[in-house]
């Protein structure tokens, strides 16, 4: 209950000073307006025409979440104005993405914890691949992969995956070697090959670590995604509607659009939150 | 000392000499020690006195600089190998994702033993250790005595017939250590195992021990070896007994002696 009121303050807050800047930012459009039609406005007129516009500066919240409603409940899923189609777009390369991301994660990590080499000869290029910015590798990527014949969900997940490998890789290399010295001794007294203390003693222990991992490399899918969306040309997904909506300055597009993908991510970073919620539990990890 | 057909583990002047930042440590200096077949012997000393890296010589876990060591007739690499002995430490680490039965069949399951061997043999160590109701529960629901009783068990699942303990009880309170020393003993009659135990304490030392290696530090090395002369049935209350007494004596001596040299 206490957590519930310190959320809803806080949003409150949030909403209260973007109706403020809704209505600074747009005031000068409508003030403009006024003085080319030679008349004169209250301040109430002015008030009332900045919550209003058709394609305002900043949309104010409510003029969001109309066009979000417009645009998910009273649309057929089936329709190109749909967001619910075009989020489903966008999760379904989001969550290949995540998937391949996690899995190249969780290799790369159990390869660099069994072989120093790997530890001293990957690990800087793993940090390197982060220092590019994405938004200039993504073009190539879908290029190169259009031009060996590999088009629609596999590049953009491709560039999901490039975001979404690496949060999971440096914190399962943590996680890995997350066992003490004593719990290794032991497995080196049964004479456990490497393979075993792997699967019975370093992957249980790196549990907590992992859905750590998980929950970023879940955010970073979605943004990979959406920035995939963005060089095939914007046809379908979120990034495609933020994209389209720049070009004809829908403002309420944009940010409907924007809105969309943080409730997806928070959905999606909460439902791993939850199985991690779970799986710690049973493990008696979480007490 | 000459080395004997009972004799399990045999030092002849053994050496270990840590290299670190700050110079060379002399962990272990010429010791010599025969341990036979079916002793309980204790190793007692101050901290940094090498004997809890005898027992890791002994596992394998650390190698000698020095000297030569045999374990079961083999080196100690070739014992580790061949499963030669059950470790204990001083945390009982267990895996919380485990019961305490899952826990006693992690040995097992990674030397290969059929299922209904494991499950044999889980029932056999917990009753050995008294925890036989316990086995669906997991290590935070049992108490920190009960938890190394269960790491004991662990140790004694794949039946190996040296037992190296390294102050498996100096964690727990003092009425919990007592119960848990008198346990020890029924089992190691039961057993008929070779056990080296790593204590702090010298009433454990002299109660648990039909041998105590007093050792002292800087360099480590072995002070005094006092052959029990108590006999193997002993009651908690033989700890008033002169004969009792007079060994805790001595065994304090050793230990002076030791501190002396600093």
């Amino acid at each position: 209950m206490k957590n519930l009121i310190s959320v809803l303050t806080v949003v409150f807050a949030i909403i209260i000073i973007w109706y403020g800047a809704a209505y600074m930012m747009n005031k000068q459009w409508t003030l403009d307006q006024a003085e080319r039609a030679g008349t004169t406005v209250t301040a109430s007129e002015v008030f009332k025409d900045t919550m209003a516009q058709e394609r305002p500066q900043l949309p104010a919240p409510h003029q969001v979440l109309t066009e979000i409603w417009k645009t998910t409940v009273e649309k057929k899923i089936t329709s190109k104005r749909s967001l619910i189609y075009h989020g489903g777009i966008t999760l379904s390369s989001t969550a290949l993405g995540f998937l391949m991301g996690s899995l190249l994660g969780i290799t790369l990590a159990i390869s660099i914890v069994h072989s120093r080499a790997m530890d001293l000869s990957v690990m800087p290029w793993i940090i390197a691949s982060q220092t590019i910015p994405i938004l200039a590798i993504a073009p190539m990527i879908i290029v190169v992969l259009n031009a060996v014949g590999i088009s629609g969900l596999i590049p953009k997940a491709m560039i999901s995956m490039y975001l979404s490998f690496f949060p999971v890789a440096v914190g399962m290399v943590k996680g890995l070697r997350a066992p003490d010295t004593m719990q290794l001794d032991l497995m080196k007294t049964y004479r456990a090959s490497p393979w075993q203390t792997l699967v019975k003693l370093r992957l249980p222990s790196s549990m907590p670590y992992l859905f750590t991992s998980l929950k970023i490399a879940m955010a970073a899918s979605l943004v990979g995604a959406i920035i995939g969306e963005l060089p095939t040309g914007a046809v379908a997904g979120l990034g495609a509607r933020l994209l389209a909506g720049s070009y004809y300055g829908q403002t309420i597009q944009i940010w409907s659009a924007l809105i969309s993908a943080a409730v997806l991510a928070a959905v999606l970073v909460m439902l791993i939150g939850a199985i991690q919620n779970i799986t710690l539990k049973r493990m008696g990890m979480l007490r | 000392m000459e080395q004997n057909s009972q004799a399990v583990i045999a030092a002849k002047n053994l050496n270990l000499v840590f290299e670190t930042n700050d110079g060379s440590v002399h962990a272990l200096k010429d010791v010599d020690l025969t341990i036979n077949k079916g002793e309980f012997v204790s190793f007692i000393g101050p901290s940094g006195c090498g004997k809890t890296t005898f027992l890791r010589v002994i596992a394998d876990l650390e190698q000698p600089t020095g000297g030569s060591i045999s374990v079961n007739g083999m080196t100690p690499h070739e014992a580790r190998e061949a499963r030669a002995y059950g470790y204990v430490f001083q945390a009982s680490g267990l895996y919380p994702w485990r019961t305490i039965a899952g826990n006693i069949k992690l040995p097992l399951e990674i030397m290969g033993y059929s299922k209904e061997e494991q499950d044999k043999r889980v029932q056999q160590v917990l009753e050995l250790v008294e925890l036989d109701s316990f086995g669906n529960k997991y290590p935070w629901q049992l108490s920190g005595g009960m938890q190394q009783r269960a790491s004991i068990a662990r140790a004694l699942s794949f039946d190996a017939d040296i037992l190296l303990m390294d102050e498996p009880f100096g964690a727990l309170d003092e009425i919990v250590r007592d119960h848990l020393n008198e346990q020890l003993l029924a089992l190691w009659a039961r057993t008929e195992k070779t056990i080296g135990f790593v204590t702090h304490s010298i009433p454990e030392a002299v109660y648990l021990s039909t041998k105590i290696v007093v050792m002292s530090p800087r360099p480590g090395r072995i002070a005094d070896v006092i052959e029990s002369t108590l006999p193997k049935e002993r009651p908690l209350d033989i700890r008033d007994s002169k004969e009792f007494l007079e060994i805790a004596a001595r065994v304090r001596d050793g230990l002076r002696a030791g501190h002396l040299d600093d």
